[in-house]
C-alpha cells in the first residue's frame, strides 16, 4: 500500500443560508436554519412544500452570462466554490504540470433542473411524445450528461489531470472525495480539485420524493421542519449546494506552507445489497464502513471526538445509523457527539456528503460542534448525544462523517489532524 | 508490490449480437447493427440511424417485479452482469459479499424512464409520477441494482465522464482490487435511444444525418460526417489474479495500465490523448512497440479524428501500429463504448485476431494501420483501447494476456523498439 497521505487544504462551500465558508459556519454554529417554503415555483400541488434554498446570483459571483448560460445551476455552485476553495488554499494551480491536477466532483442527480425546464418546453408542456428539437437549447447536451459540471470545475482551474463526476446517490459527496484520496494515493494526481455539487429543487424532483413519501409534509413550519432524530420528525428536507476542497499530499503541503484543515485518514464505502431506498434496521453495512475506515486510518473507536451523522430526518434512516454507531463504536457511541446538520441546511442529494465534510474540517478548526436543530423530542430508539439545538465547545480532533443512500450505498470517512495520527 | 487484476468473465448487450459469443462471431465478421431507429418514429429529426440491439427480451431474464421499477438500460446491464457471472463461473451467493465490489459508468442514468415520468408530471401532474422514478433515472441505478441482485457489499461506486467513462469505470474497479477486495463486477451498459435522449444528443451537433446504414459513420474516412448513436456495452468481472488462479479461472487477461487527461475548454485535445497513453503504456510497465492493436475512439468528426490521428501517430509513428474501430458496427454507445472494446480487445487476444473497422476507405493523410474491411488474423498479446468523452474527457486503457505460468508482472513479447 502507498504511505501518500492526503490532506484538505482549501475550502469553498455554497450552502443554504452559507454562502462563502464564513457564513456556512456562522449558520451552523449559530444553530439557525434555512429551510423555508420553496420559491423557486409554486410548490402548492406538492405533497412536501419545504426546501432549503440557496439565494444565489451566478453574475455577482462573477461568471459571464455566457457561462451562466451553459451551465445547470449544479454546475454554477460548484464553480463559485471552487473559486473560493482555491484561493482558500493559496495553491497557484498555474505553477503545476496541468495533467498533474485532477478533479474529482459528486452529483447525484446532475443537471436535473435544466432537464426538467428544457423538457417542459422540447415537449411543449407534456403535450408531445416526439419533443422537438428546434425549441431545444444548444447547450442540452451539458444537461444529458453531468460530467459537463466536472468539465467546467476543470477548465476554471486549469486541470488536465484525471476527471470526473462520482454519481453514488445521496452519498456522492464522500465518494468523490474518497475517489480523489485514492487518485492521490496511487500516484495518478499532486492535486485533486474535489467535493459535490446538486441543484435538484425542481418539480421533477418534488414529485419523486412525493410519490414515496421520503420529503416531510410539514408546510406549516417550514424553518423548523427538518428534524433530525426528533420523534416528530417526518421526512427530510430537499436542498442544494455544493463543498469544494482542495486535497494535496501531506508532505508538498508542508512543503509550500500550506494551512492544512484535516487529513483525510481513512475512506470507505460499502453497499447493503438489499434494497434501492430501504434500510434495514441493523445498520450492518454502515458499522462495517466505519470499522474500515477507522482500520485504514489507524485510529481507535475511542479517539473520535465527534461524529457527523448522515441524519436525513427519516424514521428508518436516523434508526439505522443509531445502530451503526453502536455496532462500530461499541459503547463510545454513547459519549461522543452527533450531530446532523441536515437539520439547518437540509439534504442537499449527492452535494451534503462534502458539505459535511466542510462542516466536519470547521468543527475541527474551530473546537466547536455543530448542533442538531429542531431536536426537541428525542426519538427514544435513537438514544445517543445529538447535540440538541446549540452548538457545543469541544475539542475537535478526529472526526468520522458518514452517508447513506438510494442504491444501498453505506460511507465513512475519518478526519483527523495529521499531526494525530502515528506512522 | 499491487495486486494484478484479470479479466475472468464478459457479458456483452450489442447492436450486432445479445451475449459474448454472438456479438464476436458478429464483429469478427465485419456484421453491422446499424440501422434506423425503430423504437420511436425518427422522421421528423435531422438524423435518424442508430444502432439498438435487437431481440433484447427483458422478460425473459427478469421479473414482473424489476421490470417495472428499471430503465431499458438497466435491465441490459443486469442481464449482461448475469452473463458476465456465468461466463466466470462464479456464483456469487456462495462468497463473501464484502469481498465483492460494483463499479459502473453512466452517462444520462435511465433517461427514457425519465422522459416518462416528466411527461407525466408536466401532461398530468405531479401526483401521477411513478414511486420509482428516484432511483430509475439517477446515475447510480446499475451499480445498487446489480450489487443487490448478486449480494455485493464491497466497494462500489459510479463514475460519468461521458464515453471516456467506461475505461474510467475499469480502472476504479482495479483500484479496489488493489486494496484487497476480490472481485469486481464493472463495465457500462448505456442506453438513450428515446425521442428525449435523441434531442439532448442532437444539440451536440456530432450526429451523422445520413439515411444509409453503411455510409452514416465513418471515422478515419474523408467523408467522416459525424457518427451514429448506439446503445448497450458490456459488464466485465474482475478478479485479483491470485484468487483466480487459485480457483481455476479462465483468464481473459490482465487490466495492466491507466491513463486519464482532460483537455482545456475549445480544443480538439491530441495533446491530452497522446498524454493519456502515455501514462497508460508506462502504468503498464510496457514500450510503444509491445502494442499488438489500438482500438480507437474514432469520434467520426474529421478534426476529432485528426486528433486522435495524431496522437496514435506521436506514440506509435507513423503506421505503427494496427489500429481498429469494431464500434463502426456498433455506433457509439456512450459509456458502454469503452467497456465493450475492453471486452473486444480481450477477444481478440483470446483469438488472436483483430477484428475490422468496416465502411470505411482510410483517408490516406492520417497515416493509421486501419485493420479494414475483415479481421487480420495475428498474434494479439497487449492492446490499447482509448475512449474520449465530450467535453475533453481522454481516457486509456491497456490489456494484456496473462501467462498463466507467469509469477510476477509479465513481460511483453520483446519487439525491437519503434519509431517514437
Amino acid at each position: 500500500m502507498s504511505t501518500r497521505r492526503v490532506v484538505i487544504t482549501g475550502v469553498g462551500v455554497l450552502a443554504p443560508g452559507g454562502i462563502g465558508v464564513k457564513n456556512f459556519w456562522s449558520l451552523l454554529s449559530e444553530g439557525r436554519t434555512a429551510t423555508r417554503r420553496v420559491s423557486f415555483f409554486d410548490p402548492t400541488p406538492f405533497r412536501s412544500q419545504v426546501a432549503a434554498e440557496i439565494d444565489f446570483d451566478p453574475e455577482l459571483f462573477g461568471l459571464s452570462p455566457q457561462e451562466i448560460r451553459r451551465m445547470d445551476r449544479s454546475a454554477q455552485l460548484a464553480v463559485v466554490a471552487t473559486a473560493e476553495a482555491v484561493a482558500d488554499s493559496g495553491l497557484d494551480i498555474q505553477t503545476l504540470d496541468p495533467y498533474r491536477v485532477g478533479v474529482a466532483l459528486g452529483s447525484a442527480v446532475g443537471a436535473t433542473m435544466g432537464l426538467d425546464q428544457e423538457y417542459r418546453v422540447v415537449s411543449d408542456g407534456g403535450r408531445q411524445d416526439l419533443v422537438d428539437h428546434q425549441y431545444a437549447v444548444p447547450h442540452l447536451y451539458n444537461y444529458l450528461v453531468p460530467s459537463s459540471s466536472a468539465a467546467e470545475v476543470a477548465w476554471k482551474v486549469g486541470a488536465q489531470g484525471p476527471t470526473t463526476v462520482v454519481s453514488t446517490g445521496c452519498t456522492s459527496g464522500i465518494d468523490a472525495v474518497g475517489y480523489a484520496v485514492e487518485v492521490i494515493r496511487e500516484g495518478s494526481a499532486q492535486v485533486m480539485i474535489t467535493g459535490a455539487t446538486d441543484a435538484p429543487i425542481s418539480p421533477i424532483t418534488l414529485a419523486c420524493f412525493d410519490a414515496i413519501k421520503a420529503t416531510t409534509p410539514r408546510n406549516d413550519d417550514p424553518e423548523h421542519a427538518s428534524r433530525p432524530f426528533d420523534g416528530t420528525r417526518n421526512g427530510f428536507v430537499l436542498g442544494e449546494g455544493s463543498a469544494i476542497f482542495v486535497l494535496e499530499e501531506l508532505d508538498s503541503a508542508r512543503r509550500r506552507g500550506a494551512h492544512i484543515y484535516a487529513e483525510i485518514a481513512g475512506y470507505t464505502s460499502r453497499c447493503n445489497a438489499f434494497h434501492m431506498t430501504g434500510l434495514r434496521p441493523d445498520g450492518l453495512e454502515m458499522a462495517e464502513a466505519i470499522s474500515v475506515a477507522l482500520d485504514q486510518a489507524r485510529i481507535n473507536a475511542t479517539d473520535i471526538d465527534y461524529i457527523n451523522a448522515h441524519g436525513s430526518g427519516t424514521k428508518q434512516n436516523d434508526r439505522h445509523e443509531t445502530a451503526a454507531f453502536k455496532l462500530s463504536l461499541g459503547e463510545h457511541a454513547r459519549h461522543v457527539p452527533v450531530s446532523s446538520i441536515k437539520s439547518m441546511v437540509g439534504h442537499s442529494l449527492g452535494a451534503i456528503g462534502s458539505i459535511e465534510i466542510a462542516a466536519s474540517v470547521l468543527a475541527m478548526a474551530e473546537n466547536v460542534v455543530p448542533p442538531t436543530a429542531n431536536l426537541h423530542t428525542p426519538d427514544p430508539e435513537c438514544d445517543l448525544d445529538y447535540v440538541p439545538l446549540t452548538a457545543r465547545d469541544w475539542p475537535t480532533d478526529t472526526v468520522l462523517t458518514v452517508g447513506s443512500g438510494f442504491g444501498g450505498f453505506q460511507s465513512a470517512m475519518v478526519l483527523t489532524r495529521p499531526e494525530r495520527r502515528p506512522l | 508490490m499491487s495486486a494484478t487484476t484479470v479479466v475472468t468473465g464478459l457479458g456483452v448487450v450489442s447492436p450486432n449480437g445479445l451475449g459474448a459469443a454472438p456479438y464476436w462471431d458478429a464483429t469478427r465478421a465485419g456484421k453491422s447493427g446499424i440501422g434506423r431507429v425503430t423504437r420511436f418514429d425518427p422522421s421528423q429529426y435531422p438524423a435518424r440511424l442508430a444502432g439498438e440491439v435487437q431481440g433484447f427480451v427483458a422478460e425473459d431474464h427478469l421479473t414482473g417485479r424489476m421490470i417495472v421499477q428499471t430503465d431499458h438500460m438497466t435491465r441490459m446491464a443486469l442481464v449482461a452482469a448475469d452473463w458476465a457471472l456465468a461466463d466466470a463461473a462464479i456464483e456469487p451467493r456462495g462468497l463473501d459479499g464484502y469481498d465483492m465490489g460494483v463499479v459502473t459508468a453512466s452517462s444520462a442514468g435511465g433517461f427514457e424512464f425519465g422522459q416518462g415520468e416528466l411527461r407525466k408530471l408536466w401532461s398530468r401532474g405531479s401526483q401521477h409520477v411513478s414511486a420509482y422514478q428516484s432511483f430509475a433515472w439517477f446515475y447510480a441505478v446499475n451499480s445498487g441494482q446489480i450489487s443487490i441482485r448478486h449480494g455485493m457489499k464491497g466497494p462500489s461506486g459510479v463514475v460519468v465522464s461521458d464515453q471516456a467513462g467506461g475505461l474510467d469505470a475499469l480502472a476504479q474497479a482495479r483500484r479496489q482490487i488493489r486494496g484487497g477486495t476480490r472481485l469486481m463486477v464493472s463495465g457500462a451498459v448505456d442506453a438513450t435511444i428515446c425521442p428525449w435522449g435523441w434531442v439532448a444528443q442532437l444539440a451536440a451537433g456530432r450526429m451523422s444525418t445520413s439515411d444509409q446504414p453503411a455510409r452514416a459513420y465513418l471515422p478515419f474516412d474523408a467523408d467522416a460526417r459525424g457518427h451514429v448513436p448506439g446503445e448497450g456495452g458490456a459488464i466485465l468481472v474482475l478478479e485479483e489474479a491470485g484468487a483466480a488462479a487459485l480457483r481455476g479461472a479462465r483468464i481473459y487477461g490482465e487490466i495492466a495500465g491507466y491513463g486519464a487527461t482532460f483537455d482545456p475548454r475549445d480544443t480538439v485535445g491530441g495533446t491530452g490523448l497522446h498524454k493519456a497513453i502515455e501514462i497508460a503504456l508506462a502504468d503498464a510497465g510496457l514500450r510503444a512497440s509491445q502494442v499488438d492493436v489500438v482500438f480507437a475512439d474514432a469520434a467520426g468528426i474529421p478534426e476529432l479524428d485528426r486528433a486522435e490521428a495524431d496522437a496514435i501517430g506521436a506514440v506509435f509513428g507513423p503506421r505503427g501500429v494496427p489500429v481498429t474501430a469494431p464500434k463502426t458496427m456498433t455506433g457509439r454507445l456512450s459509456c458502454g463504448a469503452g467497456a465493450l472494446d475492453t471486452a473486444t480487445a480481450l477477444l481478440a487476444i483470446r483469438d488472436s485476431i483483430i477484428p475490422p473497422t468496416v465502411n470505411i476507405e482510410p483517408a490516406a493523410d492520417y497515416d493509421l494501420d486501419l485493420v479494414t474491411g475483415r479481421g487480420r488474423p495475428t498474434p494479439v498479446r497487449t492492446a490499447l483501447v482509448l475512449a474520449r468523452g465530450y467535453g475533453g474527457f481522454n481516457s486509456a486503457l491497456v490489456v494484456r494476456a496473462r501467462n498463466p505460468h507467469a509469477t510476477g508482472p509479465q513481460a511483453g513479447p520483446d519487439h525491437t523498439e519503434r519509431t517514437r
